[in-house]
């Protein structure tokens, strides 16, 4: 059975060839530390499953070190010019788009396939990591279609990875550390302390002014936590449950539906999501690493309204 | 109280703009401390939560097969393609990728976009390609505004599209949750009231959307390239 074990692997690989290229490059000033920054990550992929939780946790705190004290660097060779790539492009046409295609329609084929084929009443992949598993599948995929219509090198793929992650830099590890970051908060309890000060400071008396905090208090609270998912336990548990729901009779589907929305509007604001708001702008060579959230606040914002007006409307119909 | 040390350490380091890895990790460390655990035992967990969330980082396997094609001129080529399409501009690239993402999220498909996969090798050539259609060479500003709003238009379009589907994680979440504390719901009525929420989003981030090619407009005939 093919698990995220394996796929863990390919990733490591992956890194581990990132780190070897960045070794052997002597055009970027600082390549030893990118060198060592890409090895440990890649060692936590290969061997992380394997290692005690302590040295996970020095492998990680060195990978910081590496990346804050001088930081990375990047590669000055390379990289083909505006010319070539439009020779290539007019050469090529729109079977280019074939592979890149490929690697969204095989994800979407194999999660839909993976979870009905069976080899020897196992099922063939772990049919709860199916998505993940078939995004891997689908770029393996993708790769093999590319190579064999653009036949370059063999070393080309890992060469261009390396360009791309270097250009992405210390960010590509964020959205993992904000990951580990969120466990800590919830294993200290800062959850119920947030909530604590919501229920004390806030007038709750008024099923209007309870709707509005709760909406408002997912946002923000997604804000502080990077992620929706762990805000809605807290502030349901402190605010819809007790107050929305048995106090005021609110329906609890409508609540949740649109309370996790609410939240939503919050990932939209904050660089803690930093894996849909922080990595785009590193992949998309912006300057200014707030371009995207300052672009998604007035939506967000206006969402918030939406939702704190339909919560109101809704949520005591029936 | 205490434990939220973190909380204002994350804030401050974001503000004074110091490396957000070295922020996060100090931030993590002080609140496990905070919350009365031994130093060692702190970096003990970070490392098991910092391996338990690998699989974030897979997506970064598309970047061979990305890096090859841009390498063989594939944003040159979507670039080219929305060249070829009078009507296109920028509003409506990004219009017409807003609700493709937005309805193939609300059936479960939440793969078929994504910044490495889809926007940056794509949908920010196109858009940007779609723009220079009409007012030639873009200035370096524009190019970034442009990038940005495609980036945007991907998050968006996902967030208050993929509710509506019933298993989609979100909805997995307040299932088990509600039903922890004795409410049972069903997922299909969680789907169904995402669905206001989803319209309110088309409408109001798809007239914003749609300002977008104003906004353009009168930015770059102000400001003329010389030509």
């Amino acid at each position: 059975m093919i698990t995220l074990e394996h796929i863990y692997w390919l990733t490591g690989l992956m890194m581990a060839g990132v780190s070897i290229v960045n070794a052997r490059d002597r055009t970027n000033p600082r390549r030893f530390n990118n060198t060592a920054f890409w090895g440990i990550y890649a060692v936590t992929f290969l061997v992380g499953s394997y290692l005690p939780d302590l040295a996970s946790g020095f492998l990680v705190i060195g990978m910081v070190l590496v990346a804050s004290i001088r930081g990375l660097g990047q590669s000055k060779s390379e990289g083909s010019s505006r010319e070539e790539r439009e020779a290539s492009a007019h050469r090529w046409g729109n079977k280019l788009f074939i592979p890149a295609l490929a690697i969204p329609v095989f994800t979407v084929l194999g999660t839909i396939v993976f979870k009905k084929i069976t080899f020897n009443g196992l099922p063939l992949v772990d049919v709860k990591q199916v998505t993940v598993i078939s995004l891997a599948i689908a770029t393996i995929i993708a790769l093999a279609i590319g190579m064999s219509m653009l036949r370059p090198p063999l070393s080309a793929p890992i060469r261009e990875a390396r360009r791309l992650l270097d250009a992405v830099g210390w960010a590509a590890v964020l959205p993992q550390m904000l990951a580990a970051l969120g466990a800590l908060f919830a294993l200290a309890g800062v959850g119920n302390v947030v909530s604590g000060i919501a229920q004390r400071w806030i007038p709750l008396d008024h099923p209007a002014a309870v709707v509005t905090t709760y909406a408002i208090g997912m946002a923000i609270f997604t804000m502080i936590m990077g992620n929706a998912f762990a805000a809605f336990p807290v502030m349901t548990a402190g605010i819809g449950l007790p107050l929305i729901v048995q106090k005021f009779g609110g329906d609890p589907t409508i609540m949740a539906a649109i309370g996790m929305l609410s939240g939503f509007c919050g990932t939209l604001m904050t660089p803690m999501a930093a894996n849909f708001n922080i990595v785009p702008t590193a992949l998309l060579e912006l300057p200014d690493e707030n371009a995207v959230i300052k672009v998604q606040i007035p939506t967000a914002l206006a969402l918030l309204a939406a939702n704190i007006l339909l919560m109101n409307f809704l949520v005591f119909r029936h | 109280m205490f434990s939220l040390i973190g909380i204002v350490i994350v804030v401050v380091g974001f503000v004074l703009r110091m490396n957000p890895l070295l922020v996060v990790t100090v931030a993590g460390l002080a609140t496990g401390i905070a919350g009365g655990l031994a130093p060692l035992e702190v970096v003990a967990a970070f490392g098991k939560a910092f391996i338990t969330s690998r699989y974030v980082a897979i997506v970064w396997l598309v970047l061979p097969v990305i890096g090859m094609l841009e390498h063989a001129g594939l944003k040159e080529r979507a670039r080219a393609v929305v060249a070829g399409l009078r009507a296109a501009t920028t509003s409506r690239v990004l219009l017409v990728y807003f609700a493709l993402r937005q309805i193939t999220a609300a059936l479960g498909l939440t793969s078929l976009g994504g910044h490495p996969q889809m926007v940056r090798p794509l949908i920010a050539p196109m858009a940007e390609g779609a723009a220079e259609n009409e007012y030639g060479e873009l200035p370096q500003a524009t190019r970034y505004r442009i990038r940005a709003n495609a980036a945007a238009v991907d998050n968006i379009a996902l967030f208050f599209g993929e509710d509506i589907f019933i298993a989609i994680g979100s909805i997995l979440l307040i299932r088990g949750f509600l039903d922890q504390n004795g409410i049972h719901v069903e997922p299909t009525q969680l789907a169904i009231w995402a669905i206001p929420t989803a319209v309110c989003a088309f409408i109001i981030h798809g007239t914003r959307l749609l300002l977008l090619d104003r906004k353009l407009r009168a930015e770059l005939q102000r400001k003329p390239t010389d030509a």
